[in-house]
């Protein structure tokens, strides 16, 4: 832990060095200024000798030209201008390198998902039809003679909906609520103390293990083996609630307290005071965060895999029998399809489900930016 | 409308620490009464024990009577929200609802508590309120727009006028124009002045001739030394306190020899 | 400052008049809290309950003669796998932070931070799909490469032919928790003392050397509680696992099939389950909750304890 001394003694500059060891405070020299480019250059042709002249794949290429790229760099600047900047070049050069090893799954991702979802999806007998009565040889059929595609995920998406739903009318009030008491009531009581732990420790509670849950609490409670809906959004609310109280309470603690002072010295009750100054002020961020949490759980499948099963017609009734979400749907048409020797309409089904949940995810993340973004009170 | 109110031996705490030691004074009706001294010495925290906004601070508390019209203010039936529906307050800096719009901010007292009211009235109350804080030539055009779209002089008096919408008794100010610029000070030291006809007036100032300017009693806050707890030096008509102090203490820090 | 109780319960105050909406509100609020207690506890009870069966049973009737013998092959396939994660996420998610916290202009590094947010959205079954379709077959040449070359080594023994391994989930764990251990490094690093950084800057410090004597050591312990807390969430991923490794029983080979890990233990068997092995799979579960428990503790209590000695900067 570095600490700080004054800087502006003889004392206090020993102080200084001494800490920031490993530096000698000597001027470098100055690097020549284009062999950054010239690397760089060096770099890209490598890439394309590699790729197209030697005929070597693509990742490889550009790995090597990367690997062969950082070792130019630090010799280049070892020798130009000294150590320490070709360190610098080095560690410049790997955290770029980081970025880019992050940014590479991302997309493989998403090309994947869109390449091998899209053309179902932008189908409507797709978004409109169950998998009521399909079966593996419609697949076959399907595949084999070319017959007309069936069976898509309209009860799953419905399923989603309803499940989620739920969950939210669930998690918001009781989230909002414990937001409002650590914030507004709790202070730094002993009890607030308490909640907030607990809230920390409900962060981390693995999906499946809340699946358990509810599905262990419907047993007790209904009989051991019942699945259905509500149980989903027991499971999804225990994942959810967390979220929401972190990020509602974050947003009533930038309401400024003078608004809660302006209130409450015009003889307005307290709790009229948090409903009617405090949550307006906020709602904005608030907003957000219920969206955020949203996101977070809407693609959950192991949770719903354990606590809701498995349908294959419409079931709009949460309180009875199994149904599907998308994310359960993508699950089994890709790891069971419908028929083992004739999977491709079932991995096409799996993948358009995907694409689904990923455009609804990215879809809710954006909105709770724009929300936050330009519903804001104005403050000027 | 507006009340006497008798301070008597009131001592104010944060928590374990003392603020204010033993303050007793009489608040005249219809009269404006400026508290002065150096920073720090509790006059804010004075100012807000009148209307009971000083619990509103975790660990706030006090010792002591506040007698409006002799009534007690602290006594336990007393329902502070009922305090402070009679007591108004406008803050150091002007805190207008973000939210809402000139005319929903004017009625907010009433609204926010869910008031019925036509809205040919609700029309009339915002008039008066802003006429009543000099403001309503200068907004009447615009009374659907946010109030913090308002300049900081004219927020300020929208606060005043939301506080005298809910037709208090007294009206306490702390600093009211420390946050404004020359102008729109002036407009607000008016403002005062006119109020005093109709409310009983405490405002807390950081400018002695501002004190002078507005106040008919002036009393002096001092504190011994950081960490004690502040007090009240003494408390007279302004004219004295500003021409004829009776402590050595009050002429130091009115000729500025304050150390 | 923020306006909390106004009534904080100190002995010999007077008490006052409160009003019904107030008690009743305060009283709501108060429930919900309690609520969040009440769930938690009852995620531990209502899994006991239901695992316990377990425990009285007759050892024979149990998958592997005994819950000890079933359950510890998983432990180490689920640790083994969230380590490798960890190990590999780590220094990526480090460097990603420190581009965005130091070397990226403003915007540039708040678009990363989408990008990172978005990898952090992505729904775990589509990452499982992902790794069996597209990350796994291309595993294949390097896993017979390392097989060759270095099979003398145990964890690289045989290589798989289809690629889903528990390396190749390790590797898609990665990159699942990399956003979080990212958030929180960038955080840190942002929360550097100014005053540090110039300090070595004016002492005439490149960049990297203002980094790595102001920036890592200030941000170090953010960064461990980061990587546990990407820990803790590698532990308890179930998808990801469930769709891309081809279970087996335990082996020290890592990039061939077999192994499985707790959550995607569950997941395979639990919609066929009844009965005492139900009770198992739950029991299993239990397990996986106190391991997170315990990571995710000790993740809090280390970022916790930076944030008390932050306090004096
Ligand atoms: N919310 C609070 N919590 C604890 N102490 C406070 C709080 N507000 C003010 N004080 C302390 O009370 C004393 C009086 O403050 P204040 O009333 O604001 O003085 P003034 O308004 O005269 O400048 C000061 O010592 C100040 O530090
Ligand atoms: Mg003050």
């Amino acid at each position: 832990m570095p600490t700080l001394h004054r800087l502006d003694t003889q004392e206090g500059l020993d102080h200084r060095i001494d800490h920031v060891r490993g530096v000698v405070p000597a001027p470098v020299r100055p690097a020549p200024r284009r062999l950054g480019a010239v690397l760089g250059a060096v770099a890209v042709a490598t890439v394309l000798l590699l790729w197209l002249g030697l005929d070597l794949h693509l990742g490889l290429a550009v790995t090597g030209a990367f690997l062969l790229y950082l070792a130019l760099t630090y010799v280049g600047f070892r020798v130009a201008a000294g150590a320490r900047v070709a360190t610098d070049r080095l560690m410049r050069g790997l955290l770029y390198g980081a970025f880019v090893v992050a940014l590479l799954p991302l997309c493989s991702l998403l090309w994947t998902v869109v390449t091998l979802g899209g053309a179902r999806v932008v189908n409507p007998d797709f978004l409109l039809q169950t998998m009521n009565g399909v079966t593996g040889l419609h697949d076959q059929a399907t595949q084999q003679q070319g017959q007309l595609f069936i069976g898509g995920a309209y009860h799953a998406i419905v399923g989603t909906l309803l499940i989620t739903g739920a969950a939210t009318l669930i998690s918001v009030p009781v989230g909002l609520l414990t937001a409002i008491y650590l914030v507004e009531y709790a202070g730094r009581s002993r009890l607030a103390h308490v909640i907030r732990f607990f809230v920390d420790v409900m962060t981390g509670i693995p999906s499946i293990v809340a699946g358990l849950f509810a599905f262990a609490l419907w047993a007790v409670v209904f009989g051991i083996g019942t699945k259905d809906g509500m149980a989903g959004a027991v499971a999804l609310s225990v994942l959810m609630i967390p979220t929401v109280v972190r990020n509602s309470e974050e947003m009533l603690r930038i309401v400024p307290n003078e608004l809660r002072e302006a209130s409450l010295a015009l003889g307005v009750p307290k709790w009229r005071t948090i409903v009617r100054v405090v949550l307006p002020t906020a709602a904005s961020g608030l907003a957000s965060g219920v969206t955020l949490a949203i996101a977070r759980v809407i693609g959950e499948t192991a949770p719903l895999l354990v606590a809701v099963g498995y349908a294959r017609a419409l079931n709009t009734n949460l309180l009875e029998g199994p149904m599907n979400t998308l994310a359960v749907y993508a699950y089994y048409m890709f790891t069971k399809p419908l028929s083992p020797a004739y999977r491709d309409p079932s991995i096409e089904r799996a993948w358009a489900a995907a694409l689904l949940l990923v455009l609804v995810v990215v879809a809710l993340n954006l909105s709770a930016r724009l929300i936050a973004r330009f519903f804001a009170p104005t403050k000027r | 409308m507006s009340k006497r109110i008798d301070i008597n031996d009131l001592n104010i705490y944060y928590g374990s620490f003392h603020a204010v030691k033993d303050v007793s004074m009489v608040i005249e009706p219809k009269s404006v009464t400026a508290f002065i001294g150096p920073s720090g010495c509790g006059k804010s925290t004075f100012l807000r024990t009148l209307n009971r906004m000083h619990e509103v601070v975790p660990g706030g508390r006090v010792e002591g009577d506040v007698l409006m019209d002799g009534r007690n203010l602290y006594s336990r039936d007393v329902d502070p929200v009922d305090v402070r529906r009679e007591v108004g307050m406008v803050f150091q800096r002007p805190n207008p609802f973000p939210t809402m719009s000139i005319k929903e901010n004017v009625l907010a007292g009433l609204r926010l508590n869910s008031k019925r009211m036509s809205s040919s009235t609700a029309d009339e109350l915002c008039e008066r309120a802003l006429r009543g804080a000099n403001l309503w030539s200068e907004v009447k055009d615009r009374l659907d727009r946010p109030g913090s779209g308002l300049s900081g002089g004219q927020q300020q008096r929208l606060c005043i006028a939301r506080a005298i919408a809910v037709q208090p008794e007294v009206i306490l100010m702390d600093e009211p124009c420390s946050a404004l610029d020359p102008i729109s000070t002036l407009a607000v030291e008016d403002l005062i002045h006119e109020l005093k006809s109709d409310y009983t007036v405490v405002i807390v100032t950081h400018n002695m001739q501002q004190a002078a300017r507005v106040s008919d009693r002036t009393g002096f806050f001092n504190l011994e030394a950081t960490g004690k707890p502040g007090h009240l030096v003494e408390m007279d008509d302004t004219q004295r306190i500003f021409n004829n102090p009776g402590k050595k203490a009050t002429e130091d820090y009115i000729s500025g020899r304050f150390g | 400052m923020s306006m909390t109780s106004d009534r904080g319960a100190r002995p010999g105050r007077r008490r006052t008049v409160r009003r019904p909406g107030d008690i009743t509100f305060h009283g709501a609020a108060l429930a919900s809290g309690l609520t969040i207690l009440a769930i938690l506890a009852g995620v531990a009870i209502f899994l006991v309950v239901e695992a316990a069966p377990v425990l009285t049973a007759d050892p024979e009737e149990l998958t592997a003669g005994g819950f000890g013998r079933y359950v510890l092959p998983l432990i180490a396939g689920t640790v083994i796998a969230s380590v490798i994660a960890m190990v590999v996420a780590t220094p990526v998610a480090v460097g990603i932070a420190l581009f965005i916290s130091h070397y990226a202009h403003r915007r540039v590094g708040t678009s990363v931070g989408f990008v990172v947010d978005l990898l952090a959205a992505v729904p775990s079954v589509v990452f499982g799909m992902w790794g069996w379709q597209v990350l796994a077959p291309r595993m294949v040449p390097l896993y017979r490469w390392l097989e060759a070359n270095l099979g003398f080594i145990p964890v690289f023994g045989s290589a798989s032919s289809t690629g889903r391994t528990l390396m190749t989930a390790s590797l898609v764990l990665a990159v699942m928790i990399l956003p979080i251990i990212t958030s929180v490094s960038r955080e840190v690093f942002l929360q550097t003392p100014r005053l540090h950084e110039e300090a070595a800057l004016a002492l005439g410090a490149t960049k990297w050397e203002m980094i790595r004597t102001a920036v890592l050591p200030f941000g170090m312990p953010g960064v461990i509680g980061g990587t546990m807390l990407g820990l803790g969430r590698a532990l308890g991923e179930t998808m990801a696992v469930a769709i891309i490794l081809s279970p087996g029983v335990f082996t020290w080979v890592l990039i061939d099939s077999g192994n499985s890990t707790i959550p995607a233990e569950i997941a395979l068997n639990f919609p066929e389950a009844s009965g005492l092995r139900l009770s198992e799979l739950i029991g299993a579960g239990l397990v996986l909750f106190l391991i997170t428990l315990a990571v995710n503790l000790l993740a809090r209590w280390v970022v916790a304890r930076r944030a008390d000695f932050s306090g004096a900067n």
